[in-house]
């Protein structure tokens, strides 16, 4: 038995995020190899290589791969996946992208955002915004997985001396051109690895406003993170948005500025270790997940809270 | 050129499901059902490229129960020109769903398909990329832009470190998220009038399509319970609890 991983990278760096999916193939069993599909990305394939337990790294350098457009990656994984019987990797917006289509091409169910493994084809995967948790078991001969990172702890990054191996040709399929990216750029720890995460909500009123929640960010090293009311209503970038339908988030300490808790919220940040509200209304449904709850205005106490950390 | 949309009919997004005591699903008896919050983005996205002259027809497809009509029917009031039902009572998992499309779309032979990115029942995530694949179209998943001009669809994307724009061939398949647009209202009159729209029903296997399922839903069991905590009365009272009871901040 075998598994392939799929890397997760910007060409440059290994993310973290792969640490996590390489604990769900630990999980499954059997070997694991990782596969590097990017170009110029010898880097990434060395930190793979140097991750403990994996077997082999095969590199898919090349142009082609450059933004890992899901209609060239999707043959490339099916091409260099033929004799695995798993196929995972991360349930972000890049692996959402092109697993799907991995799946399809190979005529297979596919597996997301498991947060388990009980077998090596029964998952775990949350459904209903997480309000419910369903045991899968898939009946393909081929597993095609998606890993939610928050539900596993990453494997140890090193330790490891894989090999590096060229693998795959350049598919390209000529009918999607990357344009642009316009990635936020940001000192503070990547929203899904924060340790500790603040998130303001429509409550915040403004962008501007945010700056408050960023003073107590910066003594609490935390990532700032929002609700959809806040990202809707223009006052903050949409990845910062957490939730069913943005990130889910699990840090020791997740704080909740005027964030009222509907469930789609709920449904990114409830496994936080401790959940904080502050929120004016003390009927407000984050209260009923919130370990520590204040009842107060926002605009007088994050600066207090900023103050007294 | 015509537009095709996807659409499922889901519980609605306000409800909080209740899941079976026996542990084998939810619980949908007598539960508020909608069209799938997605898919009303997309139908609004299709409407909205019809009334810019691009689109020529909107056609909504659901794949399910009879009862899936009534999703349907809101399609039309949205402004959708007529609607497909392709029947079948067991529940169609992603693959099969795409195949059923892909036999719609071998049919109507459409510019553009546009699903939701995820229906909010099964959080799969899937359908759109798989019919993508089985049709061999490009796909821009996660968009809050969509623009047409000279054969080509520019999407931008919503990902996780920010935005991303590609640039697709058509026929395109585009996925929408929440902020492509803010759907519209049916307005009673436009209800009246979908009454009369045109709405076919078939089956898979008419389409030819193999429905069979690929996994199987062994239980479904409630997320790990989360009890309300404590109320604090100050900040003061709150940094101490942090840092001497949950001990998560120095
Ligand atoms: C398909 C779908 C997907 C969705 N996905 C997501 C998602 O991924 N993430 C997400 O967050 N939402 C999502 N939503 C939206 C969700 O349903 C809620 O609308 C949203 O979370 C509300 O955001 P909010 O709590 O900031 O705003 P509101 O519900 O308006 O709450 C604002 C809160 O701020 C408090 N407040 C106001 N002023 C102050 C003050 N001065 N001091 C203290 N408190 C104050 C108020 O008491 C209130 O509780 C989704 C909805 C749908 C239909
Ligand atoms: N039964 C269905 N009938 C029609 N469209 C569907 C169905 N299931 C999924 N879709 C489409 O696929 C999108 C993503 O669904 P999913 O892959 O289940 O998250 C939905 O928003 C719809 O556009």
């Amino acid at each position: 038995m075998s598994v392939l991983v799929v890397a997760e990278h910007d060409n440059s760096v290994l993310r973290p995020v792969t640490l996590n999916v390489l604990a769900a193939a630990g999980e499954i069993g059997g070997d694991v190899d990782v596969l590097v599909a990017g170009h110029d990305c010898g880097d990434v394939a060395r930190s793979a290589a140097a991750v403990g337990g994996v077997s082999r790294v095969l590199c898919a350098d090349a142009p082609a791969y450059a933004h890992q457009l899901a209609e060239n990656m999707a043959p490339l994984i099916v091409e260099v996946g033929a004799d695995y019987e798993h196929i995972l990797a991360a349930h972000t917006t890049t692996g959402k992208n092109f697993l799907p289509r991995v799946a399809a091409l190979l005529d297979v169910a596919m597996i997301s955002d498991i947060i388990g493994v009980d077998s090596p084809d029964t998952f775990k995967r949350p459904i209903y915004a997480g309000n419910g948790i369903a045991t899968v078991k898939s009946n393909d001969a081929k597993k095609v997985v998606s890993v939610r990172g928050t539900g596993f702890d990453p494997v140890p990054d090193g330790g490891g001396s894989a090999s590096v191996e060229a693998a795959g040709s350049e598919h390209d399929a000529g009918i999607s051109d990357f344009v642009r990216d316009e990635l936020a750029k940001s000192e503070r720890p990547e929203l899904t690895a924060a340790r500790v995460v603040i998130s303001g909500g429509r409550g915040m009123q403004s962008g501007d406003n945010f700056k408050l929640l960023e003073g107590v960010a910066d003594k609490l090293g935390a990532a700032v993170g929002a609700s959809r009311a806040a990202v809707d209503a223009g006052f903050v970038p949409n990845d910062m948005q957490v939730g069913q339908t943005g990130k889910i988030v699990a840090p020791e300490l997740y704080v909740a500025v005027g964030i009222s808790g509907a469930i789609q919220h709920l449904a990114g940040m409830k496994d936080s270790k401790v959940i904080v509200a502050i929120n004016k209304d003390e009927e407000a449904p984050i209260f009923q997940v919130a370990d520590y709850g204040l009842v107060a205005d926002l605009f007088a106490a994050v600066p207090e809270l900023e103050d007294a950390l | 050129m015509k537009v095709l949309v996807p659409v499922k009919r889901v519980v609605d997004a306000n409800v909080k499901v209740r899941i079976k005591p026996d542990g084998s699903g939810i619980d949908l008896t007598n539960v508020k059902m909608a069209v799938n919050p997605f898919c009303e983005i997309a139908i609004e996205e299709a409407v909205r490229l019809q009334e810019a002259g691009v689109a020529t027809e909107v056609i909504a497809v659901s794949v399910g129960g009879s009862n899936c009509q009534e999703q349907l029917r809101t399609c039309l009031a949205l402004g959708a020109d007529r609607a497909i039902l392709v029947q079948t009572e067991t529940e169609a998992q992603p693959l099969a769903v795409a195949k059923i499309l892909k036999a719609v779309y071998d049919r109507e032979q459409p510019g553009i398909v546009i699903f939701g990115k995820q229906s909010i029942d099964g959080d799969n995530g899937q359908t759109g990329q798989m019919f993508a694949a089985l049709t061999g179209l490009p796909q821009g998943t996660f968009a809050s832009n969509l623009s047409v001009t000279d054969g080509k669809a520019e999407v931008v994307r919503e990902v996780d470190g920010g935005l991303q724009t590609v640039m697709l061939s058509l026929p395109a398949v585009v996925t929408t998220d929440l902020r492509l647009n803010e759907p519209r209202y049916a307005s009673l009159p436009n209800i009246m009038k979908a009454r009369r729209k045109p709405l076919d029903v078939t089956t898979p296997e008419e389409l030819g399509v193999d429905a069979t399922p690929r996994f199987e839903v062994l239980s479904v069991e409630p997320p790990p319970g989360r009890s309300a905590g404590i109320k604090v009365e100050s900040v003061e009272e709150l940094v101490d609890k942090l840092r001497n009871e949950a001990k998560v901040i120095e």
